[in-house]
């Protein structure tokens, strides 16, 4: 979480620098999520993260070079430069594409699901997307699917209370996201989206489930969205200043510090190692993605198709 | 006269549209409250209220599919798609129902309703937001596409599309919501289905779209610097195609550039160089030439977009290929 929060900030401080060429969606207030939900998961599960878990790249092993690399356009960032970071897949860390289209990845994570299910394999497919994305005709599809054929599929509401400028009351008129689980035949929960326990608890109950081939879990994590939609909007935009500021009491770094203490857990001055050691991690990020190279503009016509000695070979 | 930014027109067009006609409203993602993410409907429920000026969910069928239902019941709505990437998911209402209904219905019901969308490359928005997907609907019959590149065409434009008795397609560039010009300040509209000469010229005829027509003027300068003289015909809209005022140019000048920013295969230029190869054949001088997007996803960071683009110096270099065959 540190490492998630440590990363948005200072990717925040080179946008406003004009480094940072892609939009940012900053996660600031949401890490809880992405960490809960991944450290309940195996390594050979998949994930699609939306626009803002940043997190789950991390906690998956997408190093920070790599990440910062593809924020600054560079031939050592997400697709060789060519794609944003913030949707990038990445084979090695178990992370499908996302997509900039907000709830497409839905019904595509129900079929990575779909593969594991028929191959008789116990992985978990998980999907990550904001409340916004429920809105979506493909939330509907995608979750009614994995419901009828008992996909082994996680879908997790980063529910941060806006999409872009709207709350959710404008674009919802029921009580819970969670609930419509009931109508797709399968369990919908909702979770203390800033508490990293509860999520991760919450998790591991989906995902003995989804392997146990009883099917999905909706799992609703109410979070907030401590900055503008992006990068490019005020952090309060069309919000109560009185309402950030008691979610920033909220913070789930803040909750997690608290518990730790309280358990008795941050002795020997473990939070000053851990943030030197995130600092320094950050810092050589920084400077690997500044000195790396822009892509050729020959690689604009590569990867368009499979390379012609593949499509060879498949004749 | 007053001198109005791009998105300014929008606004202007709609609010000329809807105090005239109280049939007319607006929605979509943001447009409202936000004034739209390239603020190009910004005030607009501040004059007419939430009735007829509202945000709706992320629901990109159901805002172009509903907009169908209530054209069909007499209203004449407008929508507005957020970034033209996003019509895939409207493409079943556009294409299916909205483009459809006066056909099916033997001409008992009609759909006259505006689609608003942002489109184009240039900022590092990415794959999916930054399409040009003009070429994706012009096979649809039923449907009118516009694409102005001029703050006074896109008040001209909208306001037709808006009296428009069946669906039309407006597409906004990205690009151009900055740009400004001097507009008259009494109405005026812009007819749907005539192309305007930009620029007067005798050596070469510059067929362009939307952002390319600014590209297609700065190549005709350059080009005149060179001693040669370029015609540049912006089209307006693509469907119905100005084959006319094209093929008038082209028995003239004996030459063809087409530019736009989706990729040639399948293109909006290959309709153009259709028109101009049956009407026009026995003037051409040179093989027409065609520029558009590279033939492959539209990639994020600036070096690839300016490799992807037609540049400036592309559409120069062809003309000269023309000029010079
Ligand atoms: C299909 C589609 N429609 C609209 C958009 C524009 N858009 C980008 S993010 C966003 C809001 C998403 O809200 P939510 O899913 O709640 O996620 P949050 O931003 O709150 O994390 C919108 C409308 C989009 N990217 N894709």
């Amino acid at each position: 979480m540190l490492l998630t929060r440590a990363y948005e900030d200072r990717a925040q401080e080179l946008w406003s620098k004009g480094l940072v060429v892609e939009s940012l969606h900053g996660s600031q207030g949401q890490e809880a999520i992405g960490v809960g939900v991944c450290y309940g998961l195996r390594p050979d599960d998949v994930i699609i993260p939306s626009l803002r878990t940043r997190a789950a790249f991390l906690v998956r092993g997408v190093s920070v070079r790599q990440f910062l690399s593809g924020m600054l356009g560079k031939a050592t960032g997400a697709a060789k430069g060519k794609a944003t970071a913030h949707h990038m897949g990445s084979k090695d860390a178990g992370i499908l594409l996302g997509s900039a289209l907000v709830g497409s990845s839905i019904p595509v994570a129900a079929g990575a699901a779909l593969a594991f299910k028929m191959r008789d394999e116990d992985r978990v497919s998980v999907c990550f997307f904001g409340d916004g994305a429920t809105e979506r005709g493909d939330f509907h599809e995608g979750l009614n699917l994995a419901g009828v054929m008992k996909l082994p599929a996680v879908f997790v509401i980063e529910n941060n209370l806006y999409a872009e400028f709207t709350p959710i009351s404008k674009h919802f008129a029921g009580t819970s996201l969670a609930a419509r689980a009931e109508g797709y035949g399968f369990p919908g929960v909702t979770v203390d989206g800033n508490d990293v326990l509860a999520v991760y608890d919450a998790m591991s109950e989906a995902v003995a489930r989804a392997r146990a081939g009883e099917g999905p879990t909706l799992l609703e994590c109410m979070t907030y969205r401590q900055r503008g939609h992006s990068s490019s909007h005020p952090p309060t935009e069309g919000r109560d200043p009185a309402e950030v500021e008691s979610w920033l009491k909220r913070d789930p770094i803040l909750l997690f510090k608290a518990e730790l203490a309280h358990r008795g857990l941050l002795g020997g001055g473990a939070l000053a190692l851990i943030d030197a050691s995130v600092a320094e991690e950050i810092e050589d990020a920084v400077r690997f993605a500044v000195d790396s190279p822009l892509p050729d503009p020959a690689e604009l016509y590569r990867d368009v198709y499979a390379p012609a000695e593949t499509s060879e070979a498949a004749r | 006269m007053t001198t109005i930014a791009y998105r300014e027109a929008v606004q202007r067009a709609l609010r000329e549209e809807m105090r005239r006609d109280p049939a007319v409203f607006l929605f979509g993602e943001d447009v409202a409250e936000a004034g739209g993410v390239f603020k190009a409907t910004k005030g607009l429920l501040e004059e007419f209220g939430p009735t007829r000026v509202f945000d709706t969910p992320i629901s990109e069928s159901a805002i172009v599919g509903a907009a169908v239902g209530a054209a069909m019941m007499g209203m004449r709505p407008v929508v507005e798609v957020m970034f033209a990437d996003f019509t895939t998911i409207a493409m079943d209402a556009i294409v299916n129902s909205a483009a459809k209904a006066r056909f099916l219905s033997g001409g008992e019901f009609s759909a006259p309703m505006v689609v608003r969308m942002s489109y184009g490359a240039g900022a590092r928005w990415g794959a999916q937001h930054t399409q040009s997907v003009e070429a994706w609907l012009m096979n649809v019959p039923g449907l009118t596409i516009v694409m102005p590149s001029t703050p006074y065409d896109v008040v001209g434009l909208l306001k037709s599309a808006i009296r428009s008795p069946d669906p039309v397609v407006v597409l906004e560039n990205k690009q151009l919501y900055g740009k400004k010009e001097d507009v008259p300040d009494e109405e005026f509209f812009v007819p749907i289905g005539k192309a305007a000469v930009r620029r007067p010229g005798q050596d070469v005829t510059i067929v362009a779209t939307g952002y390319m027509v600014d590209r297609a003027l700065s190549a005709a300068d350059a080009l005149a610097a060179g001693g040669h003289s370029a015609e540049v015909i912006d089209a307006r809209s693509v469907l119905p195609l100005d084959v006319e005022t094209i093929v008038g140019s082209v028995t003239r000048t004996g030459r063809l550039v087409v530019v736009h920013e989706a990729p040639v295969f399948g293109g909006f230029g290959a309709e153009v160089a259709a028109a101009v190869g049956a009407q026009a054949f026995g003037y051409l001088a040179a093989p027409i030439e065609r520029l558009g997007g590279a033939w492959s996803p539209i990639p994020f960071g600036q070096v690839l977009i300016d490799e992807y683009l037609p540049s400036e110096q592309d559409i120069v270099q062809a003309a000269q290929r023309a000029i010079s065959a």
